[in-house]
């Protein structure tokens, strides 16, 4: 990807309310899924035994409601995407079409990998939270404007502060959140840092 | 921000730069993987035509899809035969070393790490699986990372991390009879919340883990990650150093005295400041068992289930939907509740001293009446040990099933499955909705210890009863 391609700046669309707190990966992708070797069907799977019964019948959950249909944005409370480090999770959320995620706080290692894949993880506080569910329960057609360069998310007439850490929001805004490129630049380092580690070298002297 | 901690010393002596974005560019110095979280990583490497890094600082093994009845090949699964065959195929000519069920080395990913001497001190250690975490029990700065992170892990040997704050969770005194490891960390979980640990590393440390066994301290360290906490750790001692000696990959000789003297290096100082300080009294904690579908909905065994009503707005709605989920009701005591089946295993309860402490109740009687309960050995050398000292011998004497090393029912990735909405008194790590394989089953979890004597009872039952 050109770097220029990578860039994330804003993110706008309508947004679907997914309620409750510490969410956890298992409940994004139940861990039956993570036999598959590729992510290509992940999307398939989000939320899956939240939104279908035993018999695959759709039960009523916000991403099967025709309201949200489209939606690019999600709306999430506390400690979202707490538990196991599959990557799956987010690259659920993403190819499910979700292209930005808001929240009052995420777990470490589901953020590191929304970073990793290029995903916005933002967080608000408790009062604006509530607000924008109130705002998009409400008005399911409002269109969200999400921008990492304020860090501000426009909702109807509002706007309110989003936070995120400073070096993600960097990685995002300079189409450098794909750190392959970033990493390599240093490998000389990386080959020096080695042979200065101890146990690397076995400890020989 | 922290200053002294081991946490501060082992990442500057890893950090390599710091990166345009203002993250730091971290060494990994050891780096697990399983066949779960791999395959896109290999593909996207295979794809560019990039090889790895530093294969002699990667290990492999398999764990998360492995049957435990029989690890014949091809696998019944063939999906699981897949995965298998995929991670075989990603490692060939690589240099990387398989611990492949040949081997006699195969087992959960955090239990032969430690086991085979691959997992010391001061290192850094990532692997695709949040119980990376366990790992931290050596003083070593261990966590859990996505695919696409093993995948720069492999190809560069470095990631780009934000720096942890660091707490220090102190615990201190001697743990009360039937009181275990695991004990301990449900309850740190229960006083701090799932929650409190984001954006921190934690540091387990007084008198109650400076006297605790290493396999103790895997135990903690293990659940970490569920109170939030990306990284758990204990720092590096004599019993440490004790456990290491003599294990195949720890150094040897000359070598070992220089390694204890960079283990001792890398400790905290007295005079470390840290973020935050928690205390808490190990008198104070009795056996746990989980309730909710979080690992802090628990309370101590002879207490009675939390009303919601008292509880703060934050944690109401969580608690209905775990009463709503579990079926259970609140005010209503724990002890008692039936259980259907109960599951001894997983990376936080499946080594040899979690089998002794099972075995020494389960000697006691027999697994009651339509319970099924399975004993999951964390590794082949861990069942090896077991079936030496005749614990197997005592599992099916009572009636338990014992299993061959792997995963099995904590996420149940195997055929190992709860049914329908029955009810598992579990040595795991996890209660969340759906975990154990059945999207309306429901996890209790608990020491080794209390979930024996559930087994025996059928029903939730304080060890201390049978001790």
């Amino acid at each position: 990807m050109r770097l220029e391609d990578a860039i994330i700046t804003t993110v706008s669309g309508r947004a679907v309310p997914i309620l409750g707190d510490d969410i956890d990966t298992d409940r994004i992708v139940p861990a039956r899924f993570l036999k598959e070797i590729t992510f290509a069907n992940m999307g398939n799977y989000l939320f899956y035994d939240l939104r279908f019964d035993e018999t695959e019948t759709p039960k009523a959950h916000p991403l099967n409601d025709p309201h949200y249909l489209g939606a690019r944005i999600m709306i999430v409370g506390r400690n979202f995407g707490c538990g196991s480090s599959r990557e799956h999770a987010p690259q659920a959320i993403k190819r499910f079409g979700i292209q930005a995620v808001i929240g009052e706080s995420f777990a470490e290692i589901f953020a590191g990998n929304c970073k990793a894949i290029g995903l916005p993880v933002v967080s608000v506080s408790d009062g604006a939270h509530a607000l924008i569910i109130d705002h998009i329960t409400h008005h399911s057609e409002a269109l969200l404007s999400l921008n990492l360069d304020t860090k501000t998310l426009q909702y109807g007439a509002e706007t309110c502060h989003v936070e995120l850490p400073e070096a993600r929001r960097q990685a995002f805004i300079s189409g450098t959140w794909e750190s392959t490129a970033l990493l390599r630049v240093n490998m000389p380092a990386v080959l020096e840092k080695a042979k200065q580690l101890p146990y690397v070298q076995g400890f020989a002297s | 921000m922290s200053s002294n901690t081991l946490y501060d010393h082992v990442w500057d002596l890893h950090k390599v730069a710091t990166l345009p974005t203002g993250q730091d560019q971290i060494f990994i110095g050891l780096h697990l993987i399983h066949e779960v979280t791999t395959p896109q990583a290999f593909a996207s490497l295979k794809e560019r035509g990039v090889h790895v890094a530093f294969p002699h600082r990667t290990f492999a093994t398999l764990d998360h899809i492995i049957p435990t009845l029989s690890q014949q090949r091809p696998y019944l699964d063939a999906q699981a035969e897949a995965m298998a065959v995929a991670l075989e195929s990603n490692l060939a000519n690589t240099g990387i070393q398989f611990f492949d069920p040949a081997s006699g080395r195969q087992g959960i990913v955090h239990v032969i790490g430690p086991e085979l001497g691959v997992t010391q001190p001061g290192m850094t250690i990532a692997c695709g699986d949040s119980h990376t975490s366990t790992h931290g029990a050596f003083g070593s700065l261990a966590f859990g990372i996505g695919t696409t992170e093993v995948g720069l892990v492999l190809e560069t040997q470095t990631l780009a991390l934000n720096r942890l704050k660091v707490r220090r969770v102190q615990v201190d005194g001697l743990l009360n009879p039937g009181v275990t490891p695991k004990d301990v960390v449900l309850a740190i979980i229960h006083h701090l919340g799932v929650k409190a640990g984001l954006g921190y590393a934690y540091e387990f440390a007084g008198t109650t883990f400076d006297t605790m066994s290493m396999e103790g301290r895997m135990t903690v360290c293990n659940m970490s990650i569920e109170g939030g906490a990306r990284i758990g750790y204990v720092n590096p001692d004599q019993v440490t150093f004790d456990y290491l000696k003599g294990r195949e990959y720890a150094p040897k000789g000359e070598a070992f005295d220089r390694a204890v003297a960079y283990w001792k290096s890398i400790a905290s100082l007295p005079r470390a400041t840290y973020d935050d300080i928690v205390r808490l009294e190990a008198k104070s904690i009795e056996p746990m068992v989980t309730w909710g579908i979080n690992p802090g909905q628990s309370v101590g065994v002879s207490q009675s289930l939390p009303l919601p009503e008292t509880m703060p707005d934050s944690d109401r709605q969580t608690a209905n939907d775990a009463y709503a989920y579990m079926k259970f009701t609140p005010g209503s005591k724990i002890q008692g509740q039936a259980i259907d089946v109960v599951f001894i295993g997983s990376c936080t309860n499946s080594r040899i001293s979690d089998l002794r402490e099972a075995a020494r109740i389960l000697q006691k009687g027999k697994v009651a009446a339509g319970v099924q309960a399975i004993v999951v050995p964390g590794s082949q050398a861990v069942k090896r040990q077991a079936e030496a000292e005749g614990l197997d011998e005592i599992f099916k004497s009572a009636g338990a099933q014992w299993r061959e090393a792997g995963c099995s029912m904590c996420l149940a990735m195997n055929p190992d499955k709860l049914i329908g909405d029955q009810i598992c008194a579990s040595t795991s790590n996890r209660n969340f909705m759906g975990r154990q394989g059945s999207p309306t089953g429901r996890t209790l979890l608990m020491s080794p210890a209390m979930a024996a004597a559930a087994a025996l009872r059928g029903e939730i039952t304080d060890v201390r009863e049978l001790l």
